[in-house]
């Protein structure tokens, strides 16, 4: 019996006879989570071992990973896929969230008047679903309507438009913006709440030593609001990797042109539930699933035991 | 907070910056409601242009509401949305409480556990999901849905709202204990009421997800008769691509309950995310 047990009948002597209230109080949350999503997370990983051999389910180890890896037929799609979503994935670290800190630091600058508006006004894309994202962005860009080249017009761009959405070098790039725009919110918003927890003594003291605007950021706040980066780093990777929905409203769930904007969501969705002539497989379907399971798991647990673990906190 | 640095150039490129940034996010929304009232004619000539009574039409709304069950969508997400957010709500509570309330073997164990599902997504269960679901005889029903929002709903909800309820004083607890209150009693009649303010955040946070979730509804419900209006726009836009009046006018019906439901709640959503800021 290790320590905080004995330490826990000690703190509770008086309620010694079985306390039924708390397993009512825990029993309806612990049962809906247990049955609707660890159970089939663990059926689902189960799964992506066996396989259909010779008309029956059979246990087939780590085949289906091996199949999915290098078979010619599903490898490519799979390889292609995983470089995408860590394209994707990229992406979003390089524009959205220093966008959003940047959006973030100019609110919290003291006194800024109209903050709350411009706040309320930035985060209003993350709000709306990705099948109303997807399709507005769809029709701006359309070389149809025409509302892209005639804004490139305007500042004498428009002999560099181009049908983004449609070539296969540019289109990931075109999608991974318009996720990007609409997600800027999550960064800002964390961000200028760990921004307006900076102490005011701290940065008055900075004053005092002269160090002000750009170089207060970089000296003083940027090391402070390095943990709320982390934890907006770690659900980017997530929402990344665990990405379908967008895609599959601009671009169909063959993620086209050409497969050129194919993540893991996408190809998940095609694998498991078939799309057109490609029939549905639930095995590979769950194998594809455990990949993505073991590469949330290993970005999860290198942030919470590497990173989170390394980063300097400072208490006020 | 109160020296007004004498700046002027700097706070007016601060605000230029983010006046540019405001019409960046919300240009695209402006671009879409605005065309949706215009004739198709006016929409490709003038596209940026506000409708006029020459070319004001609602042909694009008469469509959608002729072809789309765009009520029956409506009703169907609504349904789901609430029930999952009040079943959140009341077992993400009762979690709470039991968690932050009474000290028993394994609390700390079970905390984690019920934190998993903060981080790994429900999505990749979905081939089980749907497996259960199936032999369940659930599958395009609304209370498929509803149990795999409840079970996604949970994880979150359960931390945030046992934070809030650490908070509350064990004096007033102990006070209702002496006076003869059962410990339902307690937490119904005195630490539900305390954290009203918590469970507000948690519901704002519940609903955007599920309002907007595209995915299991594709999988588990995509039937006629439970289609949710994310779903129903998509399969909705998807027939009519051409009927640029009429994708518009859809899009415009689906930015309306969200927009709606963020000004009501907009200061309770920013509160929530930026809670710890309010010292």
């Amino acid at each position: 019996m290790s320590d905080t047990e004995i330490a826990d009948i000690e703190a509770a002597p008086v309620k010694r006879s079985t306390r039924w209230h708390i397993a009512v109080f825990l029993a309806p949350a612990f049962l809906v989570y247990t049955a609707v999503m660890i159970l089939p997370l663990i059926e689902t990983l189960r799964l992506s071992l066996f396989n259909m051999v010779e008309g029956q389910l059979a246990f087939v180890g780590l085949n289906n990973f091996k199949v999915l890896f290098s078979d010619p037929r599903l490898s490519a799609d799979f390889w292609n896929a995983l470089s995408n979503n860590v394209v994707f994935f990229i992406i979003h670290m390089l524009v959205q969230n220093p966008v959003g800190i940047a959006i973030a630091a100019m609110l919290s600058v003291p006194n800024l008047r109209f903050a709350a508006f411009y706040r309320s006004a930035i985060f209003v894309p993350t709000l709306l679903s990705f099948v109303i994202v997807g399709f507005i962005w769809k029709l701006i860009l359309s070389p149809i309507w025409g509302i892209a080249p005639g804004l490139m017009d305007l500042v004498g761009l428009k002999s560099f438009f181009a049908p983004w959405l449609g070539k296969p070098d540019t289109a990931l790039l075109a999608v991974s913006l318009i996720s990007v725009w609409q997600y800027v919110g999550i960064p800002m918003m964390l961000i200028y709440a760990a921004l307006l927890n900076i102490p005011d003594e701290v940065l008055e003291a900075a004053e005092c030593d002269g160090i002000t605007g750009w170089s207060q950021f970089w000296k003083i706040k940027l090391p402070l609001i390095l943990p709320s980066i982390g934890i907006v780093s770690v659900l980017t990777f997530v929402g990344n990797f665990n990405a379908f929905d967008l895609i599959y409203t601009v671009q169909g769930a063959l993620a086209g042109p050409n497969g050129s904007t194919d993540i893991l969501g996408t190809l998940l969705y095609r694998t498991f539930f078939g799309f057109q002539n490609q029939m549905g497989d639930r095995s590979m379907g769950a194998t594809i699933a455990a990949v993505m399971f073991l590469i949330i798991l290993a970005g999860v647990s290198l942030y919470l035991f590497v990173i989170q673990r390394r980063m300097r906190r400072y208490q006020f | 907070m109160s020296k007004a640095r004498a700046a002027p150039l700097r706070t007016a490129l601060i605000h230029l910056a983010l006046i540019a940034y405001t019409v960046v996010a919300l240009f695209p929304v402006f671009l879409t409601v605005v065309n949706s009232f215009k004739s198709r004619n006016a929409i490709f000539r003038e596209p940026m242009a506000v409708p006029t009574p020459s070319t004001f039409s609602l042909v694009g709304y008469e469509t959608v509401l002729q072809q789309g069950d765009f009520i029956g969508y409506f009703q169907n997400s609504l349904v789901v949305t609430v029930v999952s957010i009040a079943l959140v709500l009341l077992f993400g509570a009762m979690a709470a409480f039991a968690l932050s309330e009474y000290r028993f073997r394994g609390n700390t164990l079970l905390g984690l556990y019920l934190a998993l599902g903060i981080m790994i997504p429900i999505r990749l269960g979905t081939v089980a999901i749907l497996q259960g679901m199936v032999a369940a005889g659930l599958v395009n029903t609304l209370t498929s849905l509803i149990l795999v929002y409840t079970a996604q709903g949970l994880p979150l909800a359960i931390f945030i709202l046992s934070e809030f309820m650490r908070t509350v004083s064990d004096d007033l607890k102990n006070a209702g204990r002496i006076d003869g209150l059962s410990e339902y009693a307690i937490f119904f009649r005195l630490v539900l009421p305390l954290v009203r303010p918590a469970m507000a955040t948690v519901a704002v946070f519940t609903m955007i997800p599920i309002w907007n979730d595209l995915w299991f509804p594709l999988i588990l419900a995509p039937g006629e008769a439970t289609k949710t209006v994310t779903l129903g726009a998509q399969m909705f836009i998807g027939q009519f691509v051409t009927n640029w009046n009429a994708v518009l006018s859809a899009l415009s019906l689906a930015i309306l309950p969200v927009m709606v439901l963020y000004v009501i709640f907009s200061r309770q959503l920013i509160r929530g995310i930026t809670s710890g800021a309010v010292k």
